[in-house]
């Protein structure tokens, strides 16, 4: 019994140290962001390696993802009648929801991974060591440009997903299955708000971009420093972000569509 | 007064130096000095801490007792500020080299002084060619590291290492996993270095060899103390055991040859 207490006791004290060196990381990078924006020449390559270099993925993802919603929509609407608000089904389901989650979950898997190996290896090699040593801050030169780069590329990466999504249900709605297509997006335009739905989803996907670049940026910078340590960090960034992102929009969307 | 005079003629004066990390003793009231313009090195069996030394005297590392005074400063009475401004009077080379990967040699040899200086680039170009050519590979400017070999990392970190003109430059295992030729080459760079730009140098080894060819002043490490310190001829004439050990090789000695164990034939 008592040996079982102090294994939770000494999980609660782990974890709650990490915690704590995982707001001290947070706020030594939110201490570099100005002087960060001023060099944009740092976040500009770095927006390339995290946001530009996701853009495949994410404009697939959302084309096939659309495209199963328009299936699925139109077999369900058209028991109903109502295949001509399949517009508004897709553009609502991709906007609130879909859009932000998958596209942060992807985002998390494809630049949160690969975030957290390089600057795990930079530890592991001793680049970070050696940066110190010149003087000059790992935070602010390696960590801040790539948390910036991240919490900038989420949205448009969400915007991307989202937009080629409804593309994606306008081609297997509208083309395939003959929805008219004046109703599709009209009914698009008449119900979708843009407060209430494409901003929120704005936000949902600035906080898991947030949330996730802090992850992954952390696991790597608190990666034991040996191959498997580095390998370890990097999986646990997936499940970490996939876990926050979804855990975060379940409390977003209660804020932000439902009466809690 | 001796002992005064010794003090000032070090940059690096280290007095009850204790640290551990979590149960591990690391050093323990251990004292030495870093005299000014002289290669000093500190050697020792694998995992006796030394490289744990070097991070403590550049702050990287905070000791639990003790001081550390650089060039007549409280390394952990500084603030970030303070700090940064000694390391920039400090040069390491590291065991892995600690190369910038996304940067060609060129520019991680220009990266400090593009980052501590305003010079224009033309003056930085002037400067990283000839820290390379003092290293002997200006031409080899524009490979990157994953193109170098080991010896020739080790010697791309050392001219950025010297980028800066510090006043001392801090080795970690500098010779290991070397050919004799690159061995041979940063043997010579590491001695050239010191005596014609009159920098301090520090030397984190256990290749006694190499390190005693060049060391003017050399401290033995183990367990957390140092056990023996003398120039390489004074220790090669030492009567300790241990100094014995070390400085020759032997297999079996104070440090013995097989972990500690229950009897071999219980075990059986």
């Amino acid at each position: 019994m008592i040996t079982f207490l102090s294994t939770i006791g000494h999980s609660v004290i782990v974890t709650l140290t990490k915690t704590g060196r995982g707001a001290l990381f947070l706020k030594q990078t939110l201490t570099c962001t100005l002087s960060v924006l001023c060099q944009p020449r740092l976040i500009s390559k770095q927006l390339f390696s995290v946001g530009v270099l996701t853009i495949l993925i994410i404009t697939i993802s959302g084309l096939f993802v659309g495209m199963v919603l328009g299936l699925q929509g139109y077999y369900i609407l058209s028991d109903f009648g109502a295949e001509e608000t399949l517009g508004v089904m897709i553009a609502a389901s991709l906007v609130r929801e879909l859009g932000p989650v998958v596209s942060a979950l992807l985002f998390a898997g494809r630049a949160g991974s690969s975030l957290t190996a390089e600057i795990g290896l930079m530890k592991a090699t001793e680049q970070l060591s050696g940066m110190e040593m010149m003087a000059v801050d790992p935070i602010q030169r390696i960590v801040c440009p790539r948390f910036l780069a991240g919490c900038f590329s989420m949205p448009l990466l969400a915007a991307i997903f989202s937009m080629v999504g409804i593309l994606g249900g306008q081609l297997v709605g509208v083309t395939l299955l003959g929805v008219d297509e004046g109703a599709f997006w009209s009914q698009m335009q008449s119900s979708i708000d843009f407060y209430d739905d494409i901003l929120n989803g704005v936000i949902k996907s600035l906080v898991f971009g947030f949330v996730v670049t802090w992850i992954s940026l952390f696991e790597g910078y608190d990666a034991i420093p040996t191959s498997e340590g580095v390998s370890r960090a990097t999986t646990r960034t997936v499940v970490y972000s996939s876990f926050a992102i979804l855990g975060m929009d379940f409390i977003l969307t209660a804020l932000m569509f439902g009466d809690i | 007064m001796e002992e005064n005079n010794t003090q000032n003629s070090s940059l690096v004066t280290i007095r009850n130096l204790s640290f551990a990390r979590e149960q591990r003793v690391i050093f323990d009231n251990a004292s030495l000095d870093i005299q000014h313009g002289k290669i000093t090195a500190i050697m020792g069996p694998s995992g006796s801490g030394k490289t744990t030394l070097l991070k403590l005297i550049g702050g990287q590392l905070s000791q639990s007792q003790g001081s550390i005074v650089v060039d007549g400063q409280h390394i952990n009475q500084l603030n970030r500020s303070e700090l940064y401004a000694l390391r920039k009077k400090m040069g390491m080379l590291f065991q892995s080299g600690a190369l910038l990967t996304d940067l060609n040699v060129f520019d991680n040899v220009a990266y400090p002084i593009r980052e501590h200086t305003a010079l224009p680039e033309s003056i930085i170009r002037t400067l990283v060619l000839m820290k390379l050519q003092a290293v002997g590979l200006r031409g080899a400017r524009q490979l990157y590291p994953n193109e170098l070999s080991g010896g020739m990392a080790r010697r791309v970190a050392l001219a950025r290492a010297i980028a800066l003109d510090p006043m001392m430059i801090m080795y970690d295992e500098p010779f290991t996993g070397q050919d004799p030729i690159s061995m041979g080459v940063l043997v010579k760079l590491i001695k050239t270095l010191n005596d014609s730009v009159g920098l301090t140098s520090i030397i984190v080894s256990h290749d006694v060899e190499e390190t005693a060819a060049i060391a003017d002043y050399i401290y033995i490490m183990s367990s957390g103390k140092i056990i023996g310190q003398g120039t390489p001829q004074e220790l090669q004439q030492s009567k300790s055991e241990w100094v014995q050990q070390f400085m020759n090789g032997k297999p079996d000695g104070p440090v013995k040859f097989h972990y500690s164990s229950d009897n071999y034939f219980d075990d059986l």
